[in-house]
């Protein structure tokens, strides 16, 4: 592999671990091992674990999806390796 | 006009749009036969995905388990959806890219080696035939409620119309009428929670009255229903969770890794027509199935809700005592839907204490003022069971809705599980004929033959799988479970490893995918008897139930995917490293130019 090419793979690495990193503190992080503590935050009727569990981790993740479509086409366009 | 006539109505139509939609989008050759030759929109591509994806297990099930579980049902709507944000990044894009039709051919080809594509049928075959048997028995039960015929012609009528529209039309024909079934099944989902949220909280959104208070009342609905529930001895709704934080978290796990390894959702992703798509299908995909996923978590609580509010009318409302002698319902007085629903034996009453009332209380609680009070009532145990998967299609009944949203409701529950069952056998058709028959047996075959053998291997599985739906060997919840351990501990790590380890050779994925399905199965055949046959299961051997740190088998699918990761990365150390072409492929995998239509060739 070249250069560009090593630079292109460690970019796309570095995205995908940032979106993991948020994918597991929001599923496993709020909504499971820290959930007990959340739910003494009230977010309307809501105690903020059981929101995360129930709803605010399947938000999060249609928002991680659509960020890493848009960082991932721009670091395509980048490194020039975008489909025509 | 009466329940009947409309559920015959409506379910009609819906039937005649998919066959319709079958007969104008006829499969012409093998590309648009597997991959709806590669041009479908993103948009639409999600819609289908998620039809695809809700099976009856998501529409029928997962809401009734919410309800009972509290808290803790949150795994499946965390699981469920968590596995789109692995399937985006670590596999749709390069799966996309690489450009076969098949995950078999990915793993044969990556793995430069026959068996490793034969394993990986395998493992494809025992997911998806087990995932199809449960669909098929949703079908059953759904048929026989609504229709007024027996489960096993529901069983029949499913099997035929399946066949139709799966052999005739192809991955194309199965694409449109999955956005139609789509259409259909999220309506029918959202329309019934709509009503209920809006009589409960005067929120007409569900997602948002689940979080607002009670009419006419100064609290939050959950804050009312942790109270009521608490109150007849069952745990806390919003903390109760499922056995332990660990078996919680590995569950998850599991399911996540399980929806990113199912072959059936994974070549979805193979009908778009970029890279670039691919990326975004796996989003829209995902907000289609949350509209229906954020909204289950409202159904549960509502209907949980509404279920006290029959049998204990002025609780919820007026802060009655469920515990006074006026407060139940008289068992002759219950309403019409609970007669119906125990003609099908979900929902049992029993008159224990012979006071011609219904009581409904965990009458195993651990919470001695609860006990204290219902021996003070003179209660004898709990009288009423409720089977969890009534609740999504009692509820509009429950809440007393009109005759249309509960045919509805019916069309919705079918289409889920005709849909969920078409991509399946798509699955099943195109390893066997693709991977199995073109790729190790006759490579040479034509490909008028190719498509004949697909078609054939479809009615094949429609036929064994309707005849285990008939005669399911004892599980429902169970095979769904087996489907997702299989999928997370064989094929995903052997993908992900295929485009993340350059070095990964053919020796440490082979030894993977075995050592982790061999792990699984071993586990949970442990607890469910082998192939689920009744009588053989040897829990002694593992040191009873949940002997593995008190993971449920359900839940095992994620230590299975540690043992496959585990194993071959040991295996591919002791051996040599894959030859230079295959590196360099795998280097051209990893980005999106060059990326062309899909085709089939070897």
């Amino acid at each position: 592999m070249d250069d560009s090419g090593k630079a292109y793979w460690s970019a796309t690495l570095g995205l995908l671990t940032k979106i993991l990193i948020i994918w597991f503190l929001v599923s496993f992080g709020a909504g499971i091992l820290f959930a007990p503590m959340l739910n003494n935050i009230m977010l309307g009727g809501y105690p903020l674990g059981f929101w995360f569990a129930q709803q605010g981790s399947i938000y999060i993740f249609i928002a991680l999806i659509f960020w890493y479509k848009a960082a991932m086409d721009k670091i395509d366009r980048q490194f020039d390796v975008h489909e025509e | 006009m009466d329940l009947q006539t409309t559920t015959y109505l409506v379910v009609g139509a819906s039937f005649a749009l998919y066959i319709g939609i079958a007969i104008w989008a006829r499969a012409g050759s093998t590309s648009e036969f597997y991959v709806a030759g590669g041009g479908v929109h993103p948009v639409m591509n999600g819609m289908a995905t998620a039809a695809d994806w809700m099976s009856a297990a998501s529409f029928i099930s997962m809401a009734g388990l919410i309800s009972n579980m509290g808290y803790g049902g949150g795994l499946f709507l965390m699981g469920w959806t968590g596995g789109y944000v692995l399937l985006a990044m670590l596999l749709a894009p390069y799966l996309r890219k690489f450009g076969k039709f098949t995950v078999p051919q990915f793993i044969g080809d990556r793995f430069y080696s026959k068996s490793a594509s034969t394993v990986a049928v395998l493992c494809l075959l025992t997911a998806s035939l087990t995932y199809i048997i449960g669909q098929m028995t949703g079908v059953g039960v759904a048929f026989s409620r609504f229709l007024g015929v027996s489960s096993d012609t529901g069983i029949y009528i499913g099997q035929a119309i399946v066949f139709m529209y799966a052999v005739f039309g192809g991955m194309k024909g199965i694409t449109y009428t999955q956005v139609a079934q789509y259409i259909v099944l999220i309506s029918a989902y959202i329309i019934p929670a709509i009503f209920i949220s809006l009589q409960l909280t005067g929120n007409p959104i569900p997602q948002l009255g689940l979080g607002s208070n009670i009419v006419g009342q100064d609290i939050s609905l959950l804050a009312k229903l942790d109270q009521v529930v608490t109150d007849l001895g069952f745990g806390k709704y919003t903390t109760s969770t499922a056995g332990s934080t660990l078996n919680m978290f590995v569950y998850t796990m599991s399911l996540m890794i399980g929806t990113a390894g199912l072959p059936h959702v994974i070549m979805r992703f193979f009908t778009v027509p970029k890279v670039s798509d691919a990326r975004s299908s796996a989003g829209w995909a995902l907000i289609f199935i949350a509209l229906l996923y954020t909204t289950a978590p409202a159904v549960a609580a509502m209907a949980k809700t509404n279920l006290i509010r029959t049998i204990t009318p002025g609780v919820v409302m007026n802060n009655a005592d469920p515990f006074a002698p006026e407060s139940q319902i008289k068992a002759d007085e219950r309403p019409d839907w609970m007669k119906r629903w125990e003609k099908t034996g979900l929902l049992k009453f029993e008159d224990k204490n012979g006071d011609g009332r219904i009581q409904y209380y965990n009458d195993k609680t651990k919470n001695p003022e609860v006990l204290k009070k219902a021996e003070a009532a003179g209660w004898k145990g709990n009288e009423l069971t409720v089977n969890a998967d009534i609740i999504v299609l009692a509820n509009p009944e429950i809440a007393l809705l009109p005759n249309w949203v509960i045919a509805l409701v019916a069309a919705g529950g079918l289409a889920a599980a005709l849909s969920t069952a078409a991509g399946l056998l798509m699955a099943i058709s195109s390893a066997v004929s693709h991977d199995l028959v073109k790729g190790v047996f006759a490579p040479d075959i034509s490909e008028k033959n190719e498509l004949l053998a697909g078609k054939i291997a479809m009615a094949v599985a429609i036929v064994i799988s309707g005849w285990l739906g008939l005669n399911p060997p004892g599980f429902a919840a169970g095979t769904v479970a087996l489907a997702f351990g299989i999928a997370a501990s064989s094929l995903f790590p052997a993908i992900m490893m295929g485009i993340f380890s350059k070095k990964m050779n053919k020796e440490g994925a082979i030894a993977g995918m075995l050592a982790g399905l061999f792990v699984t199965l071993f586990y949970v055949f442990a607890h469910k008897g082998i192939f689920f046959i009744k009588g053989t299961d040897f829990l002694p051997m593992i040191g009873g139930a949940n002997s593995f740190f008190g993971i449920t088998p359900e839940a095992f699918g994620a230590i299975g995917a540690c043992v496959n990761f585990a194993v071959a990365f040991v295996v591919d150390k002791m051996t040599k490293e894959p030859p230079e072409h295959i590196q360099a492929m795998v280097e051209n995998v990893r980005i999106p130019r060059g990326s062309k239509a899909v085709d089939g060739a070897h």
